[in-house]
C-alpha cells in the first residue's frame, strides 16, 4: 500500500498536466470553445423546430414531444465523447508533441485517461448550453429525465471513449493519413443505433449489428423511459456490458499501435 | 561495465524492413561527461538517441541507461533523464510557462514555481516567458527547448542537433550554457550534432557513425592526430567520404567488432 500511494499520486498528477496542457489552449481560444457549442446548440435548433411541426403532423411524435430533441442531444454526447478524445490526441500530432511526451514519464494508459478527461470537459462545455436552450425555445428540459438520463450519458460517453480511443491507435498505426477517422467514424454507427427511430425499423438482417452496439440499447432505452414512464433494466445492463467489451477491445487496439510505432520508431517522427 | 557509465550499449542493431539502419554497435559514457554522436544524414544517430530514451525498440542488443536496462525500465529512469530535437515541438498555442509548468508537472517537478524562475533568469526567458512559443524567433524557440530539456535538472541529457539552424552568437550561447550546466550539475551529456566545432569544443568523446555502424571512436584531439588532420570537420570529411586514413581505420574497427 505504501508503495503503491506514490505511484498513484505520480500517475493523478501526470494526468492532470495532460489535462491542464488542453485547458491551457482552450481557456485562451474563444473560436474553439464557440465551436464546441455551437454543433450541439445548431442540431437543438433544428430538431427543435422539426419537432414542433411532427407534434401536430404525427402522432408518434406527439405521446412524447420531446423524443427528437433528447435524441439530438445525446447523440451529440456520442459524437463529443468520441470527438473529444481523438482531437486531444491529433493535437499532440499537429504540435509534434508525441515525442516528449512519450520521453517523459507519462503512460499510455495516462495518456488515454488523460484524452477521457479532456473528452468529458469538452462534452459538457458543448452540451450543457444545447440542453439550456432548448427549455425556453421548446418547452422540454432533457433533466426532466432524471436518473436514467445519467445512464444513458455514461454509457455514450464511454461508447464515445472507445471509439475515440481505436481511432488514436489507427492514427499512431497510419500516421496523419487516417485524421479523417477523427471527423467521420462516429457516423457509421448512426445508422443502425436508432437515435430517431426505433430498431424495428431496420431490416430484420440489419437487427443483430444494432443490438451489438450500446447505443442502440441506449436510444431504445430513452425512448422506453419517456413512452412508457419506465427504466429498462435490460437495455441498460446490455450497454454496460457492450460498453466494456468496447473499450477493453479499443484499449488492446491502442497498446496494439503504440507497440507498433515504438517498433517502427514512428513516435519520433509523427506530425503534419 | 558499472554504475560509474550513465550509459552502456552492447550489440545494439536496429533494422527497419530491408533497411539496418543501426549494425551491432556498442559504447559506454562515462557519468559526468559529455559525448557527442556524429556522422553524416542516415549515419543512424537519431536511431540510436531514440533507442536509449525508449522510443524505440532495438531489434538486438542491450541498453543500460543510469542502471536501468532500456526499453523494459524505462520508467524507473525517464523523469531523470530528459531531450531536446529539432524533430519535436512544444505546443505552440501555449505560453512558454504554460509548457514549462505542464512538462514540470509530467516530470514531477518539486517547487516547479522556482524551477521555472531559475530557468527564466538562467536562459533569459523573462522577455517572452508569457507570449505564445509559436510567436518566438528560432534562437528563442531554441532556449524554450532547452529549458524544457532542463526542467527536471536531468541527470541524463540527450540532444538532437541541439544548435541546429541557430546563428553563430546563440549557437555560442547555447554550448556555454551547456559548458555550466554540466559543470554545476555534473550530469551526462550526449549530443547528436553536424557542427564539429561544437563537437570540438564540448566532448570528451565522439563516436563517430557511417551508415549504422561506429567506425571510430576517442577524444577530439585523438581524432584529430589519429587521421593526421587539423580539425575534426577533416576526420568527418574521410571518415563520410572513405578518404584519407578512414578506410584503414574502419576496416580495423570492422575486424574488432
Amino acid at each position: 500500500m505504501t508503495d503503491l500511494a506514490p505511484a498513484i499520486t505520480g500517475s493523478l498528477r501526470r494526468i492532470s498536466a495532460l489535462v491542464l496542457r488542453h485547458v491551457y489552449v482552450l481557456r485562451t481560444s474563444w473560436p474553439r470553445l464557440l465551436e464546441l457549442a455551437y454543433w450541439p446548440v445548431m442540431q437543438v435548433i433544428v430538431w427543435g423546430f422539426i419537432s414542433t411541426f411532427l407534434r401536430t403532423n404525427s402522432s408518434w411524435v406527439a405521446q412524447a414531444a420531446g423524443v427528437l430533441i433528447a435524441a439530438a442531444l445525446l447523440w451529440d454526447v456520442l459524437f463529443r465523447a468520441q470527438l473529444g478524445v481523438s482531437v486531444s490526441f491529433l493535437e499532440e500530432m499537429w504540435s509534434r508533441n508525441l515525442g516528449h511526451l512519450f520521453v517523459s514519464p507519462l503512460r499510455p494508459w495516462e495518456m488515454v485517461l488523460g484524452m477521457m478527461c479532456m473528452s468529458f470537459i469538452r462534452t459538457m462545455i458543448g452540451m450543457i448550453p444545447a440542453a439550456l436552450i432548448a427549455i425556453p425555445f421548446y418547452h422540454y428540459s432533457i433533466f426532466s429525465m432524471g436518473l436514467p438520463l445519467l445512464a444513458f450519458f455514461l454509457n455514450l460517453m464511454v461508447m464515445g471513449w472507445s471509439v475515440g480511443i481505436a481511432v488514436a491507435g489507427l492514427i499512431l498505426h497510419y500516421g496523419m493519413a487516417a485524421e479523417s477517422f477523427a471527423w467521420v467514424s462516429i457516423f457509421a454507427f448512426a445508422p443502425v443505433s436508432g437515435i430517431y427511430y426505433p430498431i424495428t425499423t431496420l431490416p430484420e438482417w440489419l437487427r443483430p449489428a444494432a443490438w451489438a452496439l450500446p447505443s442502440a440499447h441506449v436510444f431504445e432505452g430513452m425512448r422506453t423511459v419517456m413512452f412508457e414512464q419506465r427504466f429498462p433494466l435490460g437495455h441498460f445492463f446490455a450497454a454496460v456490458g457492450l460498453n466494456l467489451v468496447f473499450l477493453a477491445l479499443a484499449g488492446l487496439a491502442f497498446v496494439l499501435a503504440f507497440r507498433y510505432a515504438r517498433r517502427r520508431g514512428k513516435l519520433l517522427a509523427m506530425g503534419e | 561495465m558499472s554504475g560509474t557509465d550513465a550509459i552502456m550499449v552492447g550489440h545494439l542493431s536496429k533494422r527497419f524492413d530491408a533497411t539496418l539502419a543501426v549494425d551491432d554497435i556498442s559504447f559506454s559514457i562515462a557519468r559526468g561527461s559529455t559525448a557527442a554522436l556524429l556522422g553524416g544524414n542516415g549515419a543512424g544517430k537519431t536511431t540510436t538517441l531514440s533507442m536509449l530514451l525508449g522510443l524505440l525498440d532495438p531489434s538486438g542488443g542491450e541498453i543500460t541507461v543510469l542502471d536501468s536496462p532500456m526499453p523494459a525500465g524505462r520508467y524507473r529512469v525517464l523523469d531523470r533523464m530528459n531531450f531536446s530535437s529539432p524533430y519535436v515541438d512544444v505546443p505552440h498555442r501555449l505560453t512558454v510557462r504554460q509548457n514549462l509548468t505542464v512538462f514540470g508537472r509530467l516530470y514531477g517537478v518539486a517547487t516547479l514555481k522556482r524551477r521555472i524562475a531559475e530557468l527564466e533568469q538562467d536562459l533569459m526567458l523573462g522577455e517572452f516567458i508569457d507570449k505564445p512559443t509559436g510567436s518566438l524567433s528560432a534562437g528563442q524557440r531554441t532556449r524554450v527547448a532547452l529549458a524544457k530539456a532542463l526542467i527536471n535538472r536531468p541527470e541524463l541529457l540527450l540532444l538532437d542537433e541541439p544548435t541546429a539552424s541557430l546563428d553563430p552568437d546563440t549557437g555560442d550561447w547555447v554550448r556555454s550554457y551547456l559548458e555550466s550546466y554540466r559543470a554545476a550539475s555534473g550530469a551526462t551529456i550526449l549530443l547528436a550534432s553536424h557542427n564539429m566545432g561544437e563537437v570540438e569544443r564540448l566532448c570528451d568523446l565522439v563516436l563517430m557513425m557511417r551508415r549504422g555502424r561506429l567506425v571510430d571512436r576517442g577524444t577530439p584531439a585523438e581524432l584529430i592526430g589519429r587521421y593526421g588532420r587539423q580539425t575534426l570537420e577533416e576526420v568527418f570529411l574521410d571518415i563520410a567520404r572513405g578518404t584519407g586514413r578512414a578506410d584503414e581505420f574502419i576496416a580495423r574497427a570492422d575486424a574488432a567488432q
